[in-house]
């Protein structure tokens, strides 16, 4: 990864406040994209994806706070940015495309509509607006888009508008796109279709794509590099064909082994990770994971461990990736 | 194109005819309601009555002392007032007045509800929380007592009017508004819309006015009936329209002091009143069963 990235997010920490005192939901995450690169963000549900996506994007709730760290993205920190500025950037340079296509879009407005609006920096006529919007909707594979574009969202279907959602965000050319959970919403014909959409539009544009999901297969098929988040920390970072083969952390480990699709033998129960998140307001006092790790010795209780290079993996959050005991999780 | 849409149509019937006949079935299925049909045809014959208003032979102010208190003729339709001026006549010129007042003044009470509204819906807690408090403090004064007070500062006038109409009814469109507002300000396609850069402005005119105008107009369109009351009984209390001036409501309260000379100046005056509040409640009653989704589904 010779390239410069386009994203990257150093020592990111991102807390709330609740009723019951700081939230820390996001803690010394580090996260770089390069451009072009598609990169795959998963964790279960609650581990801070979100928060990151918002982080990024500058749209946290009113509680939430950046606390440290920075986000560069093409040369400046989005944390310093002002709300005016992010505005600027984002559909512009960077863009989003979110998990529920039955949503996300205006309900009483038609689809060129919107996708005429949120052209609205361009200096250039409706008219051109439209052609556009129209040639977007091509791109996306809608048939018969000059007609298509004066319909209500309604009266297309899931898998349609999320192709609509995705014409919308790429309309400008961004440098990154950020896709939340984008074929969650979606049953798994139109995922995979989804997804080979994605892939054709990232080679013409040549944006890079940080993909939030839950979906391990997706991941594998369609990302490069993958970082799994747990509890607010990044965990494992490393390139996906590697990281599927030998995962370096036991969190990555274990939550590979629960992917549906890599158990082999039919069984009742399937696979889960034992015990549940850690409080994020109390945090323990040594690795986040510790409590649930099957791995976990001494140390794991009392010291939170540093980021290591372990396999192929570039960073691993783990006693057991430490130097020193390298030999020990190679086996 | 045609036969682009013709295969459209052979393919998927379903979707294509509902396409682009939504607001056309909307309408239909207004007139088909028996209701709305006599709504729409009252508020018609209101309107068409306005236009034409300077049709009619005689001027509304023109004195012909001599036929006061003249019955129904085939010279004056709806006989004389006291001061022998043709009831007819200003009975049409009064629906200028009643159809111009009521709909400004609604326009103006919803605009000044929606900003309000919008405004409370999308300020901080203590914002939204003054706002509402100036609201229930404006809906809680009697619309009586509101336009005495004000006629003291101001006079009788067609603005009096308008001002305690737009005072008395925007609180209504305002808290709608405002609720819209709260649940639409975080729905997923308004984050999308922020995501993909739009600001505060978009977002609000683009977004979220579209989307709460629907319920607000149905809302105004039952309002007015009310309008024309308030209008009646302001002109009726000598609060409203100046003498000279036709008003509905000034036909009726004349035709109160000389009910026992003749009784048609009260009829003169009362039966437009009672049509035209008609014809817009059932209008309103109309448009709610036919935007309800519930309804919509029969």
């Amino acid at each position: 990864m010779s390239i410069s990235p386009i994203l990257s997010i150093r020592n990111l920490s991102v807390s709330y406040d609740t009723a019951n005192g700081r939230l820390k939901a996001l803690r010394d995450v580090d996260m770089t994209i390069a451009s072009g690169e598609i990169v795959g963000l998963v964790g279960e549900s609650g581990c801070g994806k979100s928060t990151l996506m918002q982080a990024i994007l500058g749209l946290m709730p009113g509680q939430g706070k950046i606390d440290a760290g920075e986000i560069i993205f093409a040369g400046q920190d989005l944390t310093q940015l002002s709300r005016k500025e992010m505005t600027q950037l984002l559909g512009e340079k960077i863009s989003v495309v979110f998990q529920d296509p039955m949503t996300t879009l205006n309900p009483v407005l038609t689809i060129g509509r919107q996708m005429i609006d949120i052209q609205y920096r361009q200096p250039i006529p409706k008219a051109e607006k439209r052609a556009r919007a129209v040639e977007m909707l091509q791109k996306v594979h809608i048939p018969d888009p000059e007609s298509k574009i004066d319909r209500y969202p309604h009266e297309f279907s899931g898998g349609m508008r999320q192709r609509v959602a995705i014409a919308m965000a790429l309309m400008a050319k961004p440098d990154l796109l950020i896709a939340d959970e984008p074929t969650t919403a979606l049953d798994a014909t139109l995922e995979v279709a989804t997804i080979d959409l994605l892939r054709e539009l990232q080679q013409e544009i040549g944006c890079a794509i940080l993909f939030i999901t839950h979906h391990l297969g997706v991941v594998a098929e369609l990302c490069q590099r993958i970082n799994v988040m747990y509890a607010g920390e990044l965990v494992e970072t490393g390139p996906v064909a590697a990281m599927f083969r030998t995962p370096q952390h036991p969190y990555t480990r274990l939550l590979f082994a629960c992917d549906p699709a890599q158990i082999a033998e039919p069984t009742r129960h399937l696979p889960t990770i034992g015990g549940r998140l850690p409080d994020l307001v109390d945090l323990p006092q040594g690795c986040i994971f510790a409590d649930r790790c099957p791995d976990a010795f001494a140390p794991c209780q009392k010291t939170v461990p540093g980021t290591w290079r372990a396999g192929a993996s570039e960073h691993v959050r783990c006693h057991l990736a430490a130097p020193s005991e390298a030999d020990q999780v190679t086996t | 194109m045609t036969l682009q849409n013709n295969t459209a149509q052979t393919t998927d019937p379903t979707e294509a005819p509902s396409a682009k006949r939504r607001p056309k079935g909307a309408l239909l299925r207004l007139i088909s309601d028996p209701l709305g049909a006599l709504g729409l045809g009252l508020i018609l014959l209101t309107v068409l009555v306005a236009i034409a208003a300077p049709l009619s032979p005689y001027a509304p102010s023109a004195l012909d002392p001599i036929h006061r208190f003249a019955g129904p003729s085939d010279l004056h339709l709806l006989g004389t007032d006291n001061l022998g001026r043709d009831l007819f006549t200003r009975v049409l010129y009064g629906a200028r007045i009643a159809l111009s007042i009521s709909i400004l003044s609604t326009a103006l009470a919803l605009i000044l509800g929606l900003f309000l509204g919008v405004l409370a819906g999308f300020a901080p807690r203590w914002l939204d929380n003054m706002l509402l408090l100036l609201l229930d403090a404006a809906k809680s004064v009697p619309t009586v007592m509101l336009a005495l007070v004000l006629v003291t500062f101001t006079g009788p006038s067609l603005w009096a009017v308008v001002i305690v109409v737009i005072l008395v009814n925007s609180p209504a469109y305002a808290r709608i508004a405002r609720t819209q507002t709260m649940t639409l300000r975080h729905a997923d396609f308004v984050d999308a819309e922020r995501a993909l850069g739009a600001n505060a402005m978009r977002i609000v005119f683009v977004h979220v006015l579209p989307n709460i105008v629907g319920p607000i107009l149905i809302l105004a369109a039952m309002d007015i009936p009310i309008v024309v009351g308030i209008e009646a009984g302001m002109s009726f209390l000598g609060l409203g329209v100046r003498p000279p001036t036709p008003s509905w409501g000034s036909i009726l309260y004349d035709g109160f002091s000389y009910i026992r000379d003749s009784a048609w100046m009260v009829i003169a005056g009362g039966l437009p009143i009672v049509i035209t509040a008609l014809g817009f409640t059932f209008l309103g009653e109309a448009l709610r069963d036919t935007f309800d989704p519930k309804m919509a589904k029969k």
